[in-house]
């Protein structure tokens, strides 16, 4: 080995320098630049997979081997159906292949995210390039594209070596124009869904060996989605439509809402404090109970718990309304927008009910009793309370999963009905006092109570895409949690209950004195 | 230059860093000593703009910690506790990797990656792959990467725990002559002789607290007394001792020598020698007795010990 002593030579230039020749962070403001940065790391990670035998031989027999395979297959079995008059069944099956040729490689593309995201965190070699001026995002940016690109090289090279050898094989089918370029933005927003979930899931973990485990997560539904989108090329009614299959579409679009949701997720998580913070994997459920309680009791932003129920109410109450404040905002313009849709959709002639104009309203308000009894038994109170209660709690529940979505997408389902029936009573000459009696007394507290419910479903359920400055994902998570847990049983559960009372007893009431009865 | 106040740093309610106060000087190397778990890894990593603190503020190279995270980085040149090398790579191409992250053009990075390793003794391996790198090789090279972008503030954990004698040495001379060039350097280590041999600043922290820092004279004098001094004289002591009793505090004595502690030698030891002369005692040596960083770190740590325990009986 070579120990000559040479004095450091530091006197060389840089792109922009200090006194030392340190190189100062050149403004990132631009794309340009973030993304000019990203690629750094990526030209080194994509590098790095093709010299791993691992990655590369796959991605070569899923390129050039699988697809003339697939199409050696799905001329065997065009030929085999068409000797029973089955064309339809070898010609559905052509596109399909393609998908599942274009498919195969894109699952690489999950491998190799959570290779290059939690194996990299596991053999320690994270820490020196967090030390670098590297933003939080050029690096996720950075990791993705190197995460997605091989494998989609891949994947597209698969499917025009499918596509080459079906134009140049003896099959006369050929695929619309309009499939292929639906599969393959199937194909991408697939690996970019997988990617994006991978980059989650590794956040969650310090090992691929659990990385490993909680993707399936993420292969399971997708699994699905692609049975999903075989059978919808195999039975779609639009298959041969030249502007595609309408169901593809939509799958496509409700995809990108899902990479654009996983991507914020990503980035709020990929950042240093989550990455060097996590060190063991290890559920501390009491710690988890005790902080969640902590942020329930809570009446200002230190944490410091209420000393009566009156500063519970008066403190607490006001500081968690304060942080879902703009929930509470989309959730009513929310409420509002169904609202009218509802009414829009029951004035259009296709959707109209048509009720009859002369119904006798005096024999409604006299059976009113009996119809609430036919819903709620006896107990109609805890009835309208426990139905009302369940679906609020179930969509604060599957809020978690959904980033939000399933509050602002089950809660006002209601509010459509009603603007739906609204449209429905004042086409057939009703009065709209009948609407409002049969909803103010008990929904002048109910719909607040809903909107709030949902507001706070929506905020812990979206609260991981955006965890706020200098606050970590599961901190900004637990303190959602307790603000909904908070508002859940401080108001809207007793609201419910009082809704629930005034709507057994005091609706019924005003319902008969506008009907007459 | 360093510049910290009152740095904490919370992990959820784990309290890793607390009230870390320090100040290092453009040219000076900070040894961080302290125990595992102690809260060098966490200041370190605050000082980097790679977690920011729950409160205090940082400045390093003039640039605030928080506010400037990026310029901060860029700053700096940090050696990790694990070195985190890509394996697959030859270390030809993982120091133009960083040098690209860093914006140094193509003519500097290789310039600056040539001279390093031929600085480390590393050119033979340029073109090796990192996995056949030996543990003291792979540390070097990561020195190397923490050098490249010429950084003004160098961040070393454990710069020389896996080297041979001899590297360890190429590193501590390249710390010594890069100090001398205005770099400043916060190291933490084990190694106490070492951090004694490079750093004009000690602070030593523990349980996230800074519980001692100064000079190596400065701790030395606050936590094991004034400095030590061998006395041997031609014969034996015959109650010397009790003759120079009023000018410094004898510690310990034997036939013909006794230690002594005094505040100001340069002041006091002419005026001793003088005495002794005076009563018709040749002198035959007078000096220092070496208190070593490891007594003062042993001492520092055994008081706060004993500070913590007496506090939590009050408690």
């Amino acid at each position: 080995m070579n120990t000559s002593v040479k004095p450091l030579d530091m006197s060389a230039n840089t792109s922009e320098t200090t006194t030392h020749g340190a190189v100062a962070a050149a403004p990132r403001t631009t794309i340009r630049q973030t993304l000019s940065n990203a690629l750094i790391i990526t030209r080194r990670e994509v590098r790095d997979s093709f010299r791993d035998w691992r990655i590369i031989g796959p991605i070569l027999i899923l390129t050039f081997l699988f697809p003339s395979l697939a199409q050696f297959v799905a001329a065997q079995f065009a030929d085999f159906v068409q000797g029973y008059g089955a064309d339809i069944i070898g010609e559905r099956t052509i596109p399909f292949l393609l998908m599942i040729v274009g498919f195969f490689p894109i699952s690489i593309s999950m491998v190799i995210a959570l290779e290059t995201f939690v194996g990299e965190k596991e053999r320690r070699s994270l820490e020196p390039l967090l030390s670098t001026p590297l933003s939080n995002t050029e690096l996720y940016i950075g990791k993705m594209l190197s995460s997605m690109i091989p494998p989609l090289v891949s994947s597209y090279g698969g499917m025009t070596v499918y596509l080459i050898s079906l134009l140049s094989g003896e099959l006369a089918w050929r695929p619309p124009a309009m499939l292929i370029v639906q599969i393959i933005l199937l194909t991408t927003v697939q690996a970019l869904v997988m990617v994006t979930g991978a980059v989650v899931v590794s956040s969650q973990t310090t090992s691929t060996r659990a990385a490993n485990l909680l993707a399936s997560f993420i292969i399971i539904p997708m699994t699905l989605v692609i049975q999903g989108e075989s059978a919808i090329m195999f039975l779609a009614p639009d298959a041969e439509s030249p502007s595609g299959i309408s169901s593809l579409w939509a799958i496509i679009f409700g995809m990108c809402i899902v990479t654009v949701l996983l991507l914020r997720v990503g980035n709020a998580i990929f950042n240093r404090e989550e990455l060097l913070g996590r060190t063991i994997d290890k559920l501390d459920l009491k710690n988890a109970f005790v902080k969640i309680g902590r942020a329930m009791r809570a009446v200002d932003i230190q944490g410091t718990p209420a000393r009566s129920v009156i500063e519970w109410y008066s403190k607490g109450m006001r500081l968690s309304l304060g942080r879902i404040s703009s929930s509470l905002r989309l959730t009513v313009v929310f409420f509002a927008v169904v609202l009218v849709a509802g009414f829009l959709i029951g004035t259009s002639p296709q959707w109209q009910l048509n009720l009859p104009r002369d119904l006798s309203l005096r024999d409604t308000a006299l059976n009113l009793d009996q119809n609430i009894n036919l819903f709620f038994g006896d107990h109609a109170v805890m009835g309208i309370f426990w139905n009302n209660a369940r679906i609020l709690i179930g969509a604060t529940l599957l809020s978690i999963f959904t980033f939000g979505i399933a509050a602002l997408l089950l809660t006002p389902l209601v509010y459509l009905v009603l603007g739906y029936i609204a449209a429905q009573l004042l086409i057939a000459g009703y009065s709209p006092l009948i609407l409002l009696a049969t909803l103010f007394p008990h929904g002048l507290i109910e719909i607040p109570v809903i909107v709030l419910a949902t507001a706070a479903a929506v905020k812990l359920g979206a609260v991981i895409t955006k965890p706020g400055q200098g606050v970590t994902v599961g901190q900004a998570w637990t303190v959602a949690l307790g603000d909904t847990l908070k508002i859940l049983f401080g108001l809207v559960l007793p609201g419910l209950l009082i809704a629930a009372v005034l709507e057994a007893y005091l609706t019924p009431i005003v319902v008969r004195m506008v009907l007459g009865g | 230059m360093i510049e910290s106040h009152e740095l904490t740093k919370y992990y959820d309610d784990f309290l890793a860093v607390s009230n870390v106060t320090l100040n290092v000087p453009s040219g000076t190397v900070l040894a961080l000593l302290g125990p595992n778990g102690a809260g060098k890894t966490t200041t370190v990593r605050m000082l980097t703009s790679i977690l920011s603190p729950s409160s205090g503020w940082a400045r390093v190279a003039g640039y605030d910690v928080v506010q400037h995270p990026e310029k901060v980085r860029a700053s700096v040149g940090v050696l990790t506790e694990q070195h985190g090398l890509y394996e697959r790579m030859k270390a030809v191409e993982y120091l133009d990797f960083f040098g690209r992250v860093y914006h140094l053009d193509a003519e500097t990075r290789k310039k600056r990656s040539l001279d390093l390793m031929e600085r480390f003794g590393l050119t033979f391996a340029l073109k090796k792959t990192l996995g056949e790198y030996s543990k003291g090789m792979k540390q070097k090279l990561a020195l190397v990467r923490a050098m490249l972008h010429d950084p003004p503030v160098l961040l070393l954990d454990e710069p020389t725990s896996a080297m041979d004698p001899q590297s360890a040495k190429l590193v501590r001379d390249a710390i010594i002559e890069l100090q001398r060039d205005q770099r400043t350097f916060l190291i933490t280590t084990h190694n106490l002789a070492e951090a004694e041999a490079l750093a004009q600043k000690i602070a030593i922290i523990r349980h996230g607290r800074i519980i001692a820092q100064g000079t190596f004279p400065e701790l030395a004098r606050r936590f094991v007394g004034d400095p030590l001094m061998e006395l041997r004289i031609k014969g034996d002591l015959n109650g010397l001792a009790k003759d120079i009793g009023d000018m410094v505090s004898v510690q310990e004595s034997g036939g013909d020598w006794l230690r002594y502690r005094v505040a100001d030698p340069d002041a006091t030891n002419p005026a001793l020698i003088r005495r002794i002369m005076g009563l018709g005692i040749d002198v035959v040596t007078i000096a220092p007795v070496s208190q070593t960083l490891e007594e003062i770190y042993l001492q520092v740590v055994k008081e706060d010990e004993n500070q913590v325990g007496t506090n939590e009986h009050l408690r």
